[in-house]
């Protein structure tokens, strides 16, 4: 069941009154039969091996609970009659056991994962080698399984911290792992923020409903009037590669970065308002992210949450680690710089290297997150030639032709990485990225180049028109959340606004018999 | 409370002027029928009528271009219409034929049985061109829900605005012109003339068939027909028509036979009798031999008239007043139709 679909619809439909008339007591137990519902409906697989990160992170949890509780007893009655030593041997000791729950437990779930998202290479590679296919057929990739075995893990290493306690109603972390909204493109989320207020009563608001259903109406107009529209250009340009060529790289570089932001951000709007709806609030996962400065900015401001969450499971752990500190060390007798620097560029470089691996199997995942890696690890070093650059010349860089400058090549320079996301191989997307220094070709481009891709005149004005509503919207966001401004004015004002959302969907959306509107680019993960 | 009353009168007064204006928009996106795809103007113009008829006929193109209710009425005061468009498949015909016995009850009810090849839904597009004209009820949603192909949806049918609103971007003058207004009818009584001579130079030549038989679907359908026109003491004559493509196998016509016969019904196969009829492919057929020509239908008519006067004891409706008036007019307009026609032709 995808967000564009009548069945999304219609299941919406029948949620939010049942929702709000049931006892509130009740309330979530009523949420998570629906997403019960939502997740058999994408199929019994997918359900059962939910089912299985549920009821191992819900084991390994409550364990570590136990642990916890069993250690301090146990040092508290070794403190009078123990050592120091043999106090400190009994804590390894709970520690020991709790890594290798917590390292067991990792295991089964990125092993679904892995299992799922990369069975298919897996399987090509070892028919390729040893003429065997492990998984006999390819499995089919879950629904939503990258964001919820993210979001769930997260859980488990916060209590296997102790940053938050283990939740003992196991249908309270199934309800949190299920939400149907976040199992489309995520965001991936929180337990102590989504987690919990899922499970907490919520009672019906018109303007709470109105703001939600502009939000949603909002990520609907941006998905089927300029995404759906736009990919269909996009893959023309992607499938023939050797056709298209030069500025027809740049173009579909361009397209693509329109197109991947009207549906990114449309499907998260569609979720944030879903959530909005039933009066769980979920996180944000873009903060107008076209106006960054540089693509380490832009990575602070684009699917926010999986940077966060690398971040604060992979990034900080590991570049404190005991082996980096180790490794930090023994680099100090080539300068302090350099010793400072080895623990951040390794745990910067797995990163983006993990980043890559997490969006797709395919080799140009993976180098697109490395060239990401390199870039910002680029834009650090260069850093004191910019100070330099701004001391040298305060008035050029502080004026506003500067500032759209170093976003338009933030921009380009983000778009450029991901071409790797649109061509099957390597080899082919950086073929085809050069090919715009070495081929000149704006008059094919306009001499029906543009019209040869499945979208005619009117098409482009219309993704054009969209793209400019994004933008001045963004610009306008800037003072303050436009839903806002607009519920302001009013329910009829409001009601308005929405039905006009509604009616330009109905009319210049790219839907029904013929278009493939249902599927989310970011679906796929 | 004077505020949220306010409130609520503001909303739906904004609810009630944007169904509104969905409503024109859908109007204004559906597609018209009328200059170009006249066939999906049929279904639509049988609300028209305004007098009972003693025949229908029912299937796909080779009724709608190959009978002339003109001619019959002329010829022997038979009054009669066809519920027929382009590829109309058999559960489609059923359910038009329900629909018109929801307001008549004919005498005689004449199918085409060339469409019984198709045992499974075959292109939105032909559906659409069927199903649009249709009046909404029981019977429309019964043929809709039989006639989608696995990418179509029922919402797009009940709302057409879902379907047709990429026509946003090649609206017609056609479509400004019949936005508001259904314009006038492109038939006469269900029947497309056509005058171009296109005469059927060769033999078809049959592709071989995987399966010898008519799918037992179409089949089934076809003693739901049977069995509603012997539920309404209506005799159903089962026919096909003298156009000689596509092919006609003999395999399909020993069922239709064989189905016929257990069913007590009348079948007959017009292209054994096109000598009889008097239909000559050289001069009678306006696209080698696949549709009738007015010259070809008229001839049609006038020999399928005599069998249906001769067998069914049809009453001579000519002198009766609202009979008499309704084809007079029909009558003019059908003989300068074809004037205009053939002077095109020339």
């Amino acid at each position: 069941m995808l967000f564009a679909s009548w069945a999304f619809l219609l299941f919406l439909a029948v949620l939010v009154p049942v929702y709000f008339l049931v006892p509130k007591r009740i309330q979530w137990t009523v949420l998570l039969a629906f997403n019960a519902v939502f997740v058999v409906y994408a199929g019994w697989i997918g359900a059962i091996f939910m089912a299985v990160t549920v009821a191992t992170v819900y084991g390994a949890t409550r364990l570590f609970d136990a642990s916890f509780t069993r250690q301090k007893e146990t040092l508290a009655a070794m403190k009078a009659t123990h050592t120091k030593e043999e106090r400190k041997r009994a804590r390894l000791g709970f520690e020991k056991r709790r890594r290798l729950v917590l390292i067991l437990t990792l295991l089964v779930n990125f092993g679904i994962l892995f299992a799922l998202k990369y069975g298919a290479l897996i399987g090509r590679l070892s028919a390729g080698l040893f003429g065997v296919e492990p998984f006999g057929q390819n499995l089919a990739l879950t629904m939503g399984i990258s964001f919820y075995t993210f979001s769930t893990v997260g859980y488990l290493l916060d209590v296997y911290r102790e940053s938050i306690p283990a939740e003992r109603n196991p249908l309270k972390l199934a309800l949190f792992t299920s939400f149907f909204p976040l199992l489309v493109q995520g965001p991936i989320t929180r337990f102590e923020t989504v987690g919990k207020a899922l499970t907490e009563a919520h009672a019906f608001d018109g303007k709470r409903f109105l703001s939600a259903s502009l939000r949603i109406a909002w990520g609907y107009w941006k998905k089927l009037i300029v995404a759906d529209r736009l990919l269909v250009a996009v893959k023309a340009l992607c499938a023939r590669p050797n056709v298209y060529r030069g500025d027809f790289v740049l173009v579909e570089m361009l397209l693509y970065a329109a197109c991947l932001y009207a549906d990114f951000t449309g499907g998260i709007d569609i979720t944030i308002g879903v959530g909005e709806m039933l009066g769980v609030t979920v996180e944000e996962n873009f903060f107008r992210p076209y106006f960054s400065k540089s693509i380490a900015e832009y990575w602070r401001r684009w699917h926010i949450t999986l940077g966060e969450w690398f971040k604060r499971y992979v990034y900080y752990p590991l570049s404190v680690s005991k082996p980096m500190r180790s490794l930090s060390k023994s680099t100090r007798r080539f300068g302090a710089g350099v010793s400072r620097r080895v623990p951040v560029y390794l745990a910067t470089v797995l990163v983006w290297a993990l980043t890559g691996i997490w969006h797709g199997s395919n080799l140009t995942f993976l180098v697109w997150g490395l060239l990401n890696g390199v870039v910002i690890l680029l834009s650090e070093e260069l850093k004191p030639l910019y100070a330099r650059f701004h001391a040298r010349f305060p008035r050029l860089t502080e004026s506003a032709f500067y500032r759209g400058f170093t976003v338009i090549r933030t921009v380009l320079l983000l778009s450029s990485l991901r071409i790797l996301d649109c061509y099957p191989t390597v080899g082919e997307a950086f073929s085809s990225f050069f090919s715009m220094f070495t081929t000149w070709n704006w008059g094919a481009v306009f001499r029906g180049g543009i019209q040869s891709l499945g979208l005619s005149y009117a098409d482009y004005a219309i993704a054009f028109v969209g793209v400019i509503a994004m933008f001045t919207l963004s610009m306008v966001q800037r003072k303050g959340a436009i839903r806002t401004r607009i519920l302001k004015r009013g329910t009829v004002f409001s009601v308005c606004a929405l039905l006009v959302l509604i009616g330009t969907i109905l009319i210049f959306g790219r839907y029904g018999f013929g278009f493939d509107a249902s599927q989310f680019i970011y679906n796929r993960f | 409370m004077k505020r949220t009353s306010k409130t609520v009168i503001g909303v739906i007064l904004a609810c009630i002027v944007f169904v509104g204006a969905l409503i024109l928009v859908s109007r204004l996106l559906r597609p018209k029928y009328h200059d170009t795809l006249i066939e999906g103007h049929l279904a639509g113009e049988y609300y028209r009528e305004t007098i009972s008829h003693d025949v229908l006929f029912v299937g796909d193109c080779e009724v709608f271009s190959n009978f002339s209710p003109v001619t019959l009425f002329d010829e022997y005061g038979i009054t009669s219409y066809i519920r027929g468009s382009a590829q109309q498949l058999v559960w489609q015909s059923y359910y038009l034929l329900e629909d018109a016995l929801k307001t008549e009850t004919p005498k005689v009810v004449v199918y085409n049985v060339l469409a019984l090849k198709y045992g499974v839904p075959q292109s939105e597009a032909y559906n659409r061109i069927t199903l649009d004209g249709m009046r909404w009820g029981s019977a429309k949603v019964g043929a809709i829900r039989a006639s989608m192909t696995e990418d179509e949806d029922f919402m797009s049918y009940a709302f057409p605005l879902l379907r047709y609103h990429d026509r946003i971007l090649s609206l017609t003058e056609e479509d400004w012109r019949y936005w508001l207004n259904d314009g006038a009818p492109v038939s006469f009584k269900g029947y497309l003339m056509r005058t171009e001579v296109r005469p059927a130079t060769e033999t078809p030549v049959p592709p071989v068939l995987k399966d010898k038989h008519l799918p037992k679907e179409s089949m089934e359908w076809l003693s739901r027909m049977a069995a509603l026109c012997e539920e309404k003491g209506i005799a159903l004559v089962l026919i096909k028509s003298p156009s000689i493509e596509p092919y006609w196998y003999p395999e399909w016509d020993a069922d239709v036979e064989a189905f016929a016969k257990s069913h007590g019904l009348r079948y007959d196969n017009m292209i054994a009798e096109n000598g009889e009829i008097g239909i000559d492919m050289q001069t009678d057929t306006c696209d080698m031999g696949q549709h009738l020509n007015v010259y070809g239908a008229e001839k049609l008519s006038r020999w399928f008239g005599a069998v249906l006067k001769e067998e069914y004891g049809l009453t001579d409706h000519r002198g009766e007043a609202p009979y008499e008036a309704d084809y007079a007019a029909l009558s003019e307009r059908y003989e300068q139709e074809k004037l205009r026609l053939r002077s095109e032709d020339n």
